[in-house]
């Protein structure tokens, strides 16, 4: 556990964006506009799977109002490679295609063409004159029925990879992944109990309330300006000059205020659309998505399909494990059963494991990361099976994975070894906590509970911080702000160099003006660009040291820097402010600045308890308590990582109890609204209790682990436990819906 | 020397200080390619090396995990538990375990 006392480090500081984010100031991209702005409305695929025959776009260009209509023709040929974006890579030709369909559509939604005009209606009206014919194709929306032989094909040149190896046939199968840790055969011959189940869970969406949107400048010199809601503004600029084909340092990529990405706002939709209409309009072309169009054409989670097996001895040690898991990737390769297989026993220590993986492509739009991507899907079967087996063995489902819990020196099933990391500090807090101690009583009323693990990262971030005449500080950092990070890394700027949070302000740059930042997501703004500016501080006050040395009249060596941030020498010692103010007055201005790029995962931990009570008469689970308690490594701003906590956790209770994709028969969504996709409000759910847990994590200056994602890992299987202990009845599937759990209770009792 | 005996890889790691060699672990869709074998020590100083002689061994190992002469987008390095970005000119010590696996991003 960290024990350091910090000045500003663990305080809770009023946040920088505060005020302008409650009175309404902030400037989110829809905000923007600029003289003689155009709007532009996307035509959208009605059918889930068709071939374009044809387009006819001059009812709706001679449409008056109408300054440009789109469409692939317009968009360059962009080569078949892959392009590294920081956290992940991406093929740029499925990227291009995503964002307009050239010779197919395929899901709903799918962008068809685009149309600028002087409102929203006109453009609106026009895009209904584009007259497109399509050759309907059969589709497919289910993971395991786009993986047989005779499903419809999605792209006719694709065929699985196995690690290089390439299969002969096509198939809509575009990656297969095989982990092996030891003999599993073997250990499950000598397991003394093995559980195993199916699982299956639905495609879900991070549901952010700021709709996609972006603001497009082409200038008549090659120079394009874009305005966006994007969780990195580097990979924004690189994919949209990487599509378009211009070169990257043309493109201006300012962020926006951001309401909300989880995931979803990293590859870019609408932004080449927009910067084409404006090329063909001359006029600025702002943008944004409709709800619907936010469910049906942006990047949901994936549903998946799962079998997994688990052995273990008569004293509770598990031995073995065994996965297969298919997850769907929407309709293009590339979804996120990687994560999934390196998840799926990530919380034990497993001698002897073997896991399957598929990704899988079928007609739904292109899935995208969805806090700790993967995870939350393999931790819904894990947790319930380790739940099962403690029940079989007579063991207390904490007991059983206290026993298990990885630690410093566990190996994964994909191989690396762990280092000092929180779980087993985590299902400790847990133990103690006031909610583990509190007995639940009543009818149809039952507690669960679950681990989750996400590994979070550091990749690449910049820092700059001009002093001020007065020794406060300017700091320009280049990660969008998407959960009060602007904060969180001022704090740390604060703590080195002596400072309050309020004498530091933070501003988010654009692609111009800030140094190369890799995105908002990975759990690894605080981590990462909070150590960007803890280095930049550092810079500043080994640049002081010297200044300070003349001003002193006493060699540099001399000058010291204590913790509270103040420099001394030659019988002189000032604090960083004063010295900032007398370095000024001698002609002295400072600037510090630190780019940074930790590799190191940051191995974020959490454990969580639910409470439940089910209406046996509808199905319907009403969460009575819930406690969520999490490994930060040291809490720079405690409401955050609260904050991070709750957030994640209630978006993991509408995981698992409400929210799902419905597709109608032809496989179009029925649910493409807020209205009908149900997703938890406060009046779900109770307040979530949180447990901050701080073990500390040795790669960081102030022992930082990213927070973001793993909150929502435990929520399904902690739910599900809950469940099963009051209505004995075990759930495989997500959502728990009333329905789907009332089906289930019926066929339990009926069994 | 080459190791069927460390599959789990919990006696790699407990002879780590004794290792004079760094220790790279065969990916199981690979292990075909390389006799069945879950690990092997090379003599290397940076995964270009590593590759190399894994192919040299292992004919054909190198084009299931390279493109055009780099570590493959779709997998990432992992040395001593650290992801690096550095691919083919990447460090490892003579205490070094090596891994290939699937390349990931968060949310």
């Amino acid at each position: 556990m960290t024990t350091t006392q910090y000045r500003v480090i663990g305080s809770r500081p009023v946040r920088h964006d505060g005020a302008d984010k409650v009175t309404g100031k902030a400037i989110y991209t829809a905000d923007t506009k600029l003289p003689g702005m155009l709007v532009g409305f996307v035509l959208r695929s009605p059918h889930a799977h068709a071939r374009i025959i044809s387009i006819d776009i001059s009812e709706a260009e001679a449409t008056p109002g109408v300054h440009a209509v789109l469409t692939a023709a317009d968009y360059p040929n962009v080569e078949n490679k892959m392009a590294d974006l920081g956290e992940g890579s991406i093929n740029l030709s499925y990227l291009s295609s995503n964002c307009m369909a050239q010779q197919k559509v395929l899901y709903r939604g799918h962008a068809g063409a685009a149309v600028a005009a002087t409102d929203v209606h006109i453009a609106e009206e026009a895009v209904k004159k584009i007259k497109v014919e399509y050759e309907v194709l059969d589709s497919v929306t289910w993971v395991l029925d786009a993986m047989k032989e005779d499903a419809p094909l999605l792209h006719d040149d694709m065929v699985t990879d196995s690690m290089g190896e390439k299969a002969s046939k096509p198939s809509n199968v575009p990656a297969h992944l095989h982990f092996e840790k030891g003999d599993a055969a073997a250990a499950f011959a000598e397991a003394d109990v093995i559980v195993e189940r199916e699982f299956k869970t639905a495609t879900v969406h991070q549901g952010y309330i700021e709709p996609h949107a972006v603001v497009a400048d082409y200038n008549e010199d090659g120079r394009l300006r874009i305005w966006t809601a994007t969780q990195g503004s580097f990979t924004c600029r690189q994919q949209t000059a990487e599509i378009l084909q211009i070169p990257l340092g043309n493109v201006l990529v300012t962020p926006c205020e951001i309401g909300g990405g989880f995931g979803g706002k990293i590859t870019v939709y609408l932004e080449p659309t927009a910067a084409l209409l404006s090329k063909k309009s001359g006029r600025p072309v702002r943008i944004s998505m409709t709800r619907s169009d936010v469910f049906e054409a942006s990047g949901p989670t994936p549903g998946s399909f799962m079998r997994v097996k688990i052995g273990a001895k008569n004293d509770g040690t598990i031995i073995a494990g065994e996965a297969w898991l298919a997850y769907d990737a929407g309709a293009y390769p590339g979804g996120v059963i990687g994560p999934g297989c390196m998840c799926v026993f990530s919380c034990y220590d497993i001698e002897h494991a073997v896991v399957d993986g598929y990704d899988v492509c079928l007609n739904k739009p292109k899935t995208s990361a969805y806090r700790a991507p993967g995870a939350t899907q393999v931790a819904f079967a894990t947790e319930q099976l380790v739940d099962e087996l403690a029940q079989k063995l007579g063991m207390c489902e904490l007991e059983i994975r206290q026993k298990n819990a990885v630690k410093e020196g566990s190996r994964r099933v994909d191989g690396p070894v762990y280092p000092p990391i929180g779980l087993v500090e985590c299902l400790d807090a847990l133990k103690q906590s006031d909610h583990w101690n509190t007995p639940l009583q009543g009818p149809n009323r039952g507690r669960g509970i679950a681990a989750g693990f996400w590994f979070g990262c550091g990749l690449k971030s910049s820092a700059a911080c001009t002093v001020n005449s007065d020794g406060t500080i300017n700091l320009l950092e280049g990660s969008t702000d998407i959960g009060g990070s602007r904060t969180s890394i001022a704090m740390q700027l604060a703590e080195v160099l002596g400072l309050e949070a309020d004498d530091i302000n933070p501003q988010v740059g654009d692609t111009d003006t800030a140094g190369y930042t890799d995105v908002t997501g990975g759990s690894r703004v605080t981590f990462a660009t909070g150590m960007a500016a803890y280095e930049a501080g550092r810079d500043l006050q080994q640049q002081m040291k010297t200044l300070a040395a003349d001003l002193w009249d006493c060699p540099a060596d001399e000058i010291t820097v204590d913790d509270d941030g103040s420099f001394s020498g030659n019988n002189r010692t000032l604090g960083f402010k004063e010295l900032a103010v007398e370095l000024f007055a001698a002609g002295e201005h400072l600037v510090g600045r630190a780019t940074v790029s930790p590799e190191c995962p940051t191995n974020g931990f959490g454990a969580q308890i639910a409470d439940v009570e089910v209406d046996p008469d509808t199905g319907k689970v009403t969460v009575l308590r819930y406690t969520t308690i999490q490994d930060a490594g040291k809490a720079i701003h405690p409401s955050y990582v609260e904050g991070q906590l709750q957030g994640g956790t209630v978006q993991g209770i509408g995981w698992a109890l409400n929210e799902e994709y419905f597709y109608k028969d032809d496989n179009s969504m029925a649910n493409a609204s807020f209205l009908d996709y149900r997703m938890p409000t406060m009046l779900d759910v109770p307040m979530i209790d949180t447990i901050i847990v701080e073990t500390g994590n040795p790669e960081h200056p102030y022992g930082v682990r990213g927070v973001g994602e793993t909150p929502i890992v435990p929520p399904p299987a902690a739910l599900a436990n809950a469940i099963y202990n009051a209505t004995d009845t075990r759930m495989t599937e997500l959502p728990m819906s009333p329905p789907k759990l009332w089906k289930a209770m019926q066929k339990h009792q009926a069994s | 020397m080459e190791s069927n005996a460390e599959a789990s890889g919990l006696v790699a790691a407990s002879r780590e200080s004794k290792r004079l060699m760094p220790i790279v672990f065969i990916p199981a869709q690979l292990r075909e390619l390389a006799g069945g074998i879950q690990s092997v020590e090379l003599q290397a100083t940076n995964v270009r090396e590593i590759v190399n002689q894994l192919d040299t061994k292992f004919p054909g190992f190198k084009d299931r995990i390279c493109t055009d002469g780099n570590i493959s987008p779709s997998l990432q390095i992992s040395i001593d538990s650290v992801i690096t970005s550095r691919g083919m000119i990447a460090k490892v010590q003579p205490h070094s375990e090596v891994h290939f696996i699937p390349a990931i991003g968060g949310g």
